[in-house]
């Protein structure tokens, strides 16, 4: 009970920093709202009994990544965002558009029962069971997440080099 | 252990791997003032040596790295395919890249990674590295996009299709996990299995979500508006090769999600995209002066097309997609090719107005882009019209008569924009002087590749097409 109750408490946090991560102008506020996003996320795994991925999303994400925007947010000196005058097609046909869609796949996950539901806090994903998983059956799209890293790299270098 | 005929069923995408790092370390060792055009040489073997290793796949089909990749006949395919698109778009690039002065060993190894990515879309046969794929396909045509660094309009292109593509990727990638969550897999046939017990309206969303995500890819409306601003400030032969390859790439995607899995409830999400991208498509090119604008919308339309098939049924309409990507991709980068050449320095003639007169100037050039153009219409002896036919036949037999009227009323009103290019080449005279260079030995080489292959299937479809049904049958099996 008290771990359905801490994982609803952490899914409205996760929603809130969200809509405020878009809302706030100012980039680092954004940056800012991020880590609660990412913080409560990790919180979810470990309630979902994922421990490992819950260390890896506090350590790498809401650790190295939000430090990397900070630090750029800061170099940039980037200042509040200035507002344009949204287009009314945006705002008449966007807002309905993001209701109906949120609308329909929140009324499909309500209504999805696939015989597989686990409470929450009864699995246990551990490191081997993770390491087992990304070596043995996910191994080819781990190894080739190197290309796509590499390719990343390139285009940084690509598009940041200074042309002579 | 690793079986070592799971090596060989990835084969192509090893090497090209291997090529497009090597084309990347030699760069840097050539000093400051030797000659790069050898690199384009290192990187056209690679595309070549992937073909072939396609080929050599025929004898090893099955799955391999623990059910994560087909190798099948369709899947061997696509791989000819895009490996052939890589190799004709690095041909027509040689001269190019000197003219505009952009950076040889970046651009060939992205075009050969990038290709890896389109590769493995095609033969895998599992949502999560399908994602990476198409990730890998996708990061590198954005930054291919922008590739032309001097010009702002490049930048603006690279940018656009960056943002807007990760937009749609976040679609697929929602879908992906929204359809783990209705079937409990990630694996294709998995899904296929769970799915036939019954589907929940979650299965349904996926769906949906996961063709957002891929139909912005193929550039079909509604999901198509980056298309003309993309196309036009990216260069010309990049252009070639986004238009035909990630296309080819995402269609094989769309064909194993949709009926590899048996999904529910596609079809009339198809049925209007197919209607909306030929109408908008069509209707957009009528008024475009920009040669690259132009083919832009044409390219929206022919996606529609390719769509129609998709709604029709399954064994005939998968081997008329099929056909239809692999006449599509001939005609169009070869039409880009064309326009890659007229563009010159810092791709200044890209108007119906520099094309004035064409006939005349350079007639070859002219005839060359007549044939492309009239494929493109549907004209027959030409690839293009056997692929409308084929696409056409497959709505009919399955009663989608509505489907196909709107398809041949749509066609008809193609001739008009496709016919005024001729128009301008044949009867108009220039306005102002263009100058058009001499055409460099691999161009021409590049050119008549597209152009045997646009007469090949519009005359001997035969073989191409018995070898589309049967890559049909493998997938809906």
């Amino acid at each position: 009970m008290l771990h359905l109750a801490l994982f609803l408490i952490f899914g409205v946090i996760a929603v809130v920093g969200a809509i405020n991560l878009i809302a706030q102008t100012h980039p680092i506020n954004s940056a800012l709202s991020l880590v609660v996003v990412m913080g409560s996320l990790a919180a979810e795994y470990l309630l979902l009994g994922a421990e490992f991925l819950g260390a890896i999303q506090v350590i790498v994400y809401a650790g190295a990544i939000m430090v990397l925007f900070v630090f750029t947010i800061m170099l940039l000196n980037a200042g509040a965002e200035e507002q344009t005058r949204g287009s009314k097609v945006a705002i008449i046909i966007g807002i309905p558009g993001m209701v109906i869609g949120s609308v329909a796949v929140a009324w499909a996950l309500i209504r999805a029962h696939t015989g597989a539901e686990v409470p929450v806090g009864s699995l246990y994903g551990s490191a081997q069971g993770i390491g087992h998983l990304l070596f043995r059956d996910f191994l080819l799209p781990f190894e080739i997440t190197s290309v796509l890293i590499l390719i990343a790299i390139m285009g940084a270098v690509v598009l940041a080099r200074r042309e002579s | 252990m690793i079986p070592s005929t799971d090596y060989i069923r990835l084969l192509p995408e090893l090497i090209l791997i291997v090529f497009g790092l090597l084309v990347m370390l030699i760069e840097p060792l050539l000093g400051e003032h030797n000659n790069r055009k050898g690199l384009g040489a290192i990187a056209l073997m690679g595309a070549v040596l992937s073909i072939l290793a396609s080929f050599y796949q025929t004898g090893y089909e099955g799955a391999a790295f623990f059910d994560m990749i087909h190798v099948d006949t369709f899947s061997i395919f696509f791989h000819v395919l895009i490996g052939l698109i890589a190799a004709v778009v690095i041909l027509a690039s040689f001269e190019y890249l000197n003219l505009q002065q952009i950076r040889y060993g970046e651009y060939y190894g992205l075009i050969l990674l990038s290709s890896v990515g389109m590769m493995l879309m095609s033969s895998a046969v599992e949502l999560v590295l399908i994602f990476i794929a198409l990730e890998i396909s996708s990061i590198g045509t954005y930054i291919l996009a922008g590739f032309r660094r001097n010009a702002p309009i490049s930048i603006e292109s690279s940018m656009k299709y960056f943002l807007l593509g990760s937009f749609a990727t976040a679609f697929f990638l929602y879908g992906v996990a929204l359809m783990f969550g209705a079937t409990g897999s990630t694996s294709v046939y998995t899904i296929a299995t769970t799915l036939a017990q019954g589907a929940t309206p979650l299965a349904y969303v996926g769906i949906a979500l996961m063709f957002v995500g891929l139909g912005f890819k193929v550039a079909s409306a509604p999901f198509h508006i980056w298309t003309p601003d993309v196309y036009e400030g990216a260069p010309a032969p990049v252009v070639a090769f986004m238009s035909t390859g990630p296309k080819a790439a995402a269609f094989a995607v769309l064909l194993r999600v949709l009926f590899a899995t048996e999904a529910p409830g596609w079809f009339w999400l198809i049925w209007a995209s197919a209607v909306l991208s030929m109408t908008l498509g069509n209707i957009g090119a009528l008024v475009q002066n920009n040669v690259k604008r132009l083919l832009a919308y044409s390219s929206i339309a022919q996606a529609g097309y390719i769509l129609v098939a998709f709604a029709a049924a399954k064994d005939i309409g998968i081997s008329a997609v099929i056909f239809y990507a692999a006449a599509y991709a001939a005609m169009n980068v070869g039409a880009f090719a064309v326009a890659s050449h007229l563009a010159n320095v810092g791709e200044k003639y890209v108007t119906l107005d520099d094309y004035a007169g064409l006939g005349r100037r350079a007639p070859g050039l002219a005839a060359v882009l007549t044939i492309f153009m009239l494929s493109l219409i549907g004209i027959p002896v030409t690839g293009g019209f056997l692929a409308k036919f084929y696409v056409f036949q497959a709505a009919m037999q399955s009663h989608l008569t509505g489907l196909v009227i709107i398809g041949v009323i749509n066609s008809a009103v193609a001739a008009y924009y496709y016919l005024r290019v001729i128009v301008y080449m044949y009867m108009r005279e220039p306005q102002r002087d263009v100058p058009v260079l001499k055409m460099p030995f691999a161009l021409g080489v590049s050119l008549a590749a597209c152009l045997a292959a646009t007469i090949y299937l519009g005359v001997l479809p035969g073989r191409i097409l018995d070898y589309a049904m049967a890559s049909a049958r493998v997938l809906v099996r």
